[in-house]
């Protein structure tokens, strides 16, 4: 883990435009002060938290499938980057739907903590 | 040459004749629009809501029919801008609730009834449809502003 993070902030000083899945894991982890962990991530992902929808409910439990909007029915490519290469590559993007997400499944906004775990947690999914 | 002009006048007269169903929904690419109003849903047809709809719903985006759609000042405004620039004016009938506030829904006001006329509640209600807002369910080219009779199937 030291190593990954040693190696995307190399990354993230070099070039700070090219954001990879790991770029913001590292700093995820840094803005929550402690490590990442894919198990609580998986947990996370996959439970409702008082209101109708978990992230499941759209992203599927197994989000290296496509899934389908909850409400509308519209199908949402994988999240997962080994499925998905374009995911967690822009910052804005990332930042619009962790907002509108996690407003919309906790009624608040996601902890750095908590995305660093659902991001290690997607990173093992093949 | 009498002739030429004779029928060409008849091609004119008829395609003025041809009924309101010519409309034409589609629109001028813009990639903004369809990547922050085409993300949830497909991109739903502007000339079917009045400018003040979508300035209203355009000034509500974080409570935009129980979703969280908030966008960038930037990109909202401009995406305002876009949708008033192509919206359907009165055409699209009575275009305020009973309480005066401007619908939000284009399934809600008068022209798409009027359109719908025919299908019944119990179609809106099969599984494979879902809610009137489900334009793709029948219009199978609704995603490219399409949404004339014959590219109209509705499912089982
Ligand atoms: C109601 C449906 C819905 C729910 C619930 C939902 N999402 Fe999403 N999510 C979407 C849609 C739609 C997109 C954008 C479409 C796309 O990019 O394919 C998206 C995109 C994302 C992205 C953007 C990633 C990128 O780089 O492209 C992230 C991150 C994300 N969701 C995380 C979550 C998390 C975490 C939760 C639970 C807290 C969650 N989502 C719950 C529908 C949903
Ligand atoms: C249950 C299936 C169904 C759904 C869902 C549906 N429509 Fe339609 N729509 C029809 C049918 C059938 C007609 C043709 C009615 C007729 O010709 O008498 C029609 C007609 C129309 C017309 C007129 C086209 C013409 O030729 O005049 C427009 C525009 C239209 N629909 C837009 C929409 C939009 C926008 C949505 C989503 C907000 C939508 N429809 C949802 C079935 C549907
Ligand atoms: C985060 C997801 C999300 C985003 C982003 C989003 N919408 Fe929606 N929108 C929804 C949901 C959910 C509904 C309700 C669908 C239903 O009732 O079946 C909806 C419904 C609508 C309707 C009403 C359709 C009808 O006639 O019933 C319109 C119009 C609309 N959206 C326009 C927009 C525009 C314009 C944008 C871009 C500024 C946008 N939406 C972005 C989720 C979203």
């Amino acid at each position: 883990m030291r190593h990954l993070l040693i190696i995307a902030a190399t990354l993230l000083a070099t070039s700070a435009y090219a954001d990879t899945p790991l770029d913001f894991l590292a700093r995820y982890e840094k803005d929550a002060g402690s490590p990442a962990s894919a198990e609580r991530g998986a947990r996370f992902f996959n439970m409702k938290h008082g209101d109708e929808w978990s992230c499941a409910s759209c992203h599927t439990e197994r989000p290296t499938q496509v899934g389908r909007h909850a409400k509308t029915d519209k199908p949402i490519k994988p999240l997962a980057p080994s499925a998905n290469a374009e995911r967690f590559t822009d910052a804005a993007k990332v930042d619009k739907w962790f907002r509108r997400n996690c407003n919309d499944t906790l009624n608040r906004a996601c902890s750095a903590q908590e995305k660093a775990d659902v991001i290690a947690w997607l990173l093992t999914l093949n | 040459m009498k002739f030429q002009a004779a029928s060409s006048i008849a091609a004119v007269l008829a395609a003025l004749a041809l009924p309101a169903h010519a409309d034409s929904y589609k629109l001028p690419r813009n990639v903004i629009l369809e990547e922050e109003c085409g993300s949830c849903h497909m991109v739903f047809p502007p000339q079917m809501l009045h400018a003040d709809s979508w300035r209203a719903m355009m000034g509500d985006l974080a409570r935009h029919f129980g979703s969280d759609a908030s966008l960038d000042e930037q990109r909202r405004i401009a995406i305002t801008d876009f949708l008033v620039a192509h919206s359907g004016g009165r055409k699209t009938g009575a275009t305020r609730d009973a309480r005066g506030k401007p619908l939000l829904r284009i399934s809600e006001t008068e022209r798409f009834i009027k359109k719908h006329r025919e299908i019944s509640a119990a179609t809106w209600q099969r599984a494979s449809i879902k809610s009137p807002a489900n334009c793709g369910a029948c219009h199978t080219r609704a995603a490219a502003g399409d949404y004339d009779d014959d590219t109209i199937r509705i499912p089982k």
